[in-house]
C-alpha cells in the first residue's frame, strides 16, 4: 500500500534530468540525495548544518545549502548542480586561470555561488563579492584569488564576452 | 504517486491538513528544521507528515495598513525580503537584524515565522520583533489568537505554539522616532550572537522599549530599563544624563541571566548587553537630534 506519508520514493528533476530517489530516509537532505543514491559527487558535504557552503545548488535558479533543503521536498523544483554546468562556463575557467582553486574542496560550492552573484548582479563591487560569497568558506586560498577570480569574470563580460 | 511532502496552496488547506492529520512537522525555509535532523538531534517519524509552507501565499505577504500604522509580515517571508522596501524604512531595527543573520543562502532560505518558532535566545528577528512590540498571530483549527512575540517562546526550543498551530504572521506598529539593532558575535559574518539588543525610540509616545538577545533562555524585553529610559530621556531636547544612560546599563544587566557557552562567558554576555544598549540610547538621539 502506498503511504502518504512515505519520504522514500520520490523524482528530483536534477540538471534537467527526472531522476529517481528510492529508498530515501524521511528527512534525507537533498545533498545526501545527490550524492549517494543519484551519484552527483559535485556538491561537497563537511558540516551538514549551513556553515560551509559546500554543498551549494541551485533550486529554481536560487542558490542554496543542499544539506538544509529536504529532498523530498524539492520534487516540483528544478536542482542545478555543478555538474549541470558542464566544465568550461567563464566562471569555472576564470577560477582555474586565475589560480582560484587549491585543494579544491570549496570550488565547486564557490562556482555555484559566483555563478547566481553575477546572474543577480551584473557588476558587482568588491566588497559586493565578498558578501555574497561569505557563506562559501575556503580553507586554502585566502579568498584573494577567488574574488579576482570573480572580477576577471565581471570585466570579462563587459566586454561583451560571456 | 505517493505524496512525500505536503504542500498545501492557501491557509485553509494547511489548516485542514493540520486538523486531519494526526502528526505533522512544519518546514519552512528549513536551516533550523534540516540542521536537527542531519544531526540526529530531531527526526521525522513513519507516521509523521511534513507539510512544507512555502506555497502557501497567505504566508509571504508584507502589507502596509497606513490607518492603524501597523506593518503586518507574513511568518514564510525570508531574511532577504526584510532587507528591502518597505520594512527597511517601516521597522529598520528588523532589516538591521536581517542584515547580521547567516549567509546568503541562509538569508534566502529562513523565515522570519522559523526564526520564532525556533525559540532561539539568539534569534535576531525575535530580537527586534519584542523591541518593536510586534505581536504574533496565530493561527490553528480552532481559529486564530495574539500572543507578543516575547511571549511566544517559553525556554530555549519550547514554545505556546501547539501542535496543530501555526505563526500565520507578525504585526507591528509603525513607530515613528528610532531604531537599532547591535549584535556582537565572534567575527564580521555567519555567526550567532554572543549578545544582541535592539532599541526603539517611540517620539509617538516618548518611550523606549530595550529588547535582549542570547542573555537568557529566552529573547526578553527589558521592562524596567526600558520604562526608566522613557522616564529620563528628555524628549523636546532628544538628550539624556550621562547618570540616566550609565543607570540604564545596570538595569539591563540586572535583568539579564545569561550562561557560559562555548561561544561566551556569562559575565561577557551582561557586560556586553549593558554597552550595547547604552551606545544604541546615545545614538538614537543622536540621530533623532540631527533630523530635528
Ligand atoms: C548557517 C546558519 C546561520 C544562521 N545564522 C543565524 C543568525 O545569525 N541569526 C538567527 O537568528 N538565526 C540564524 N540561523 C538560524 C535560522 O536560520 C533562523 O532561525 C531561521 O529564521 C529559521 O527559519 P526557517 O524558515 O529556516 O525555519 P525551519 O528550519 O523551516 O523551521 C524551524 C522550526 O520552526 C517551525 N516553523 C517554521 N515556520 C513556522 C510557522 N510559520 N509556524 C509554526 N512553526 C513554524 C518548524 O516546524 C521548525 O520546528 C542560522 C542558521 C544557519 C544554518
Ligand atoms: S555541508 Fe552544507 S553548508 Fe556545509
Ligand atoms: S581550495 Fe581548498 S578549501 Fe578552498
Amino acid at each position: 500500500m502506498t503511504n502518504i506519508h512515505d519520504e522514500r520514493h520520490f523524482e528530483l528533476t536534477v540538471n534537467g534530468e527526472r531522476r529517481q530517489v528510492v529508498d530515501g530516509y524521511p528527512g534525507e537532505s537533498l545533498l545526501t540525495v545527490l550524492r549517494d543514491r543519484l551519484g552527483l559527487t559535485g556538491a561537497k558535504g563537511a558540516c551538514e548544518e549551513g556553515e560551509c557552503g559546500s554543498c551549494s545548488v541551485l533550486l529554481d535558479g536560487n542558490l542554496v545549502c543542499s544539506c538544509l533543503v529536504l529532498a523530498a521536498s524539492a520534487t516540483q523544483s528544478s536542482v542545478v548542480t555543478i555538474e549541470g554546468l558542464g566544465g568550461s562556463t567563464d566562471v569555472q575557467t576564470a577560477f582555474v586561470e586565475c589560480g582560484a582553486i587549491q585543494c579544491g574542496f570549496c570550488t565547486p560550492g564557490l562556482i555555484m555561488a559566483a555563478t547566481n552573484l553575477l546572474e543577480r548582479s551584473t557588476e558587482p563591487q568588491t566588497d559586493e563579492i565578498r558578501e555574497a560569497l561569505a557563506g562559501n568558506l575556503c580553507r586554502c586560498t585566502g579568498y584573494g584569488r577567488i574574488v579576482e577570480a570573480v572580477q576577471t569574470v565581471v570585466v570579462q563580460r563587459s566586454q561583451g564576452a560571456s | 504517486m505517493c505524496v512525500p511532502v505536503a504542500h498545501p496552496q492557501s491557509i485553509e488547506q494547511l489548516t485542514a491538513l493540520l486538523r486531519d492529520e494526526p502528526k505533522t512537522v512544519l518546514l519552512a525555509g528549513g536551516t533550523d528544521l534540516m540542521v536537527a535532523l542531519n544531526h540526529g538531534s530531531q527526526r521525522i517519524g513513519p507516521d509523521e507528515l511534513v507539510v512544507s509552507l512555502k506555497e502557501v501565499p497567505e504566508l509571504s505577504i508584507i502589507e502596509v495598513d497606513h490607518v492603524q500604522r501597523l506593518l503586518r509580515i507574513g511568518a514564510g517571508v525570508n531574511w532577504d525580503e526584510l532587507l528591502g522596501a518597505p520594512v527597511d524604512t517601516l521597522a529598520p531595527c528588523l532589516t538591521q537584524a536581517a542584515r547580521t543573520v547567516g549567509s546568503h543562502q541562509i538569508r534566502t532560505a529562513g523565515t522570519i515565522g522559523g526564526n520564532i518558532a525556533t525559540a532561539s535566545p539568539a534569534g535576531d528577528g525575535v530580537c527586534a520583533l519584542v523591541a518593536l512590540g510586534a505581536v504574533a498571530v496565530l493561527t490553528s483549527p480552532e481559529g486564530q489568537r495574539r500572543v507578543a512575540v516575547e511571549d511566544v517562546a517559553t525556554g530555549p526550543k519550547r514554545s505556546v505554539l501547539a501542535n496543530d498551530e501555526f505563526i500565520e504572521s507578525i504585526e507591528m506598529p509603525i513607530v515613528d522616532g528610532w531604531q537599532g539593532y547591535s549584535k556582537i558575535g565572534t567575527r564580521n559574518a555567519m555567526v550567532i550572537s554572543v549578545a544582541g539588543v535592539a532599541v526603539v525610540l517611540s517620539a509617538d509616545s516618548n518611550s523606549c522599549r530595550i529588547a535582549l538577545g542570547s542573555v537568557g533562555p529566552t529573547v526578553m524585553l527589558a521592562d524596567n530599563a526600558s520604562t526608566f529610559a522613557g522616564d529620563s530621556i528628555d524628549w523636546t531636547n532628544k538628550e539624556i544624563s550621562a547618570d540616566s544612560l550609565e543607570r540604564i546599563s545596570e538595569l539591563v544587566r540586572q535583568v539579564a541571566s545569561p550562561i557560559d557557552d562555548h561561544r561566551s562567558t556569562a559575565t561577557y554576555r551582561s557586560h556586553s548587553v549593558g554597552v550595547l544598549a547604552r551606545r544604541l540610547i546615545e545614538r538614537g538621539l543622536q540621530e533623532m537630534r540631527n533630523s530635528i
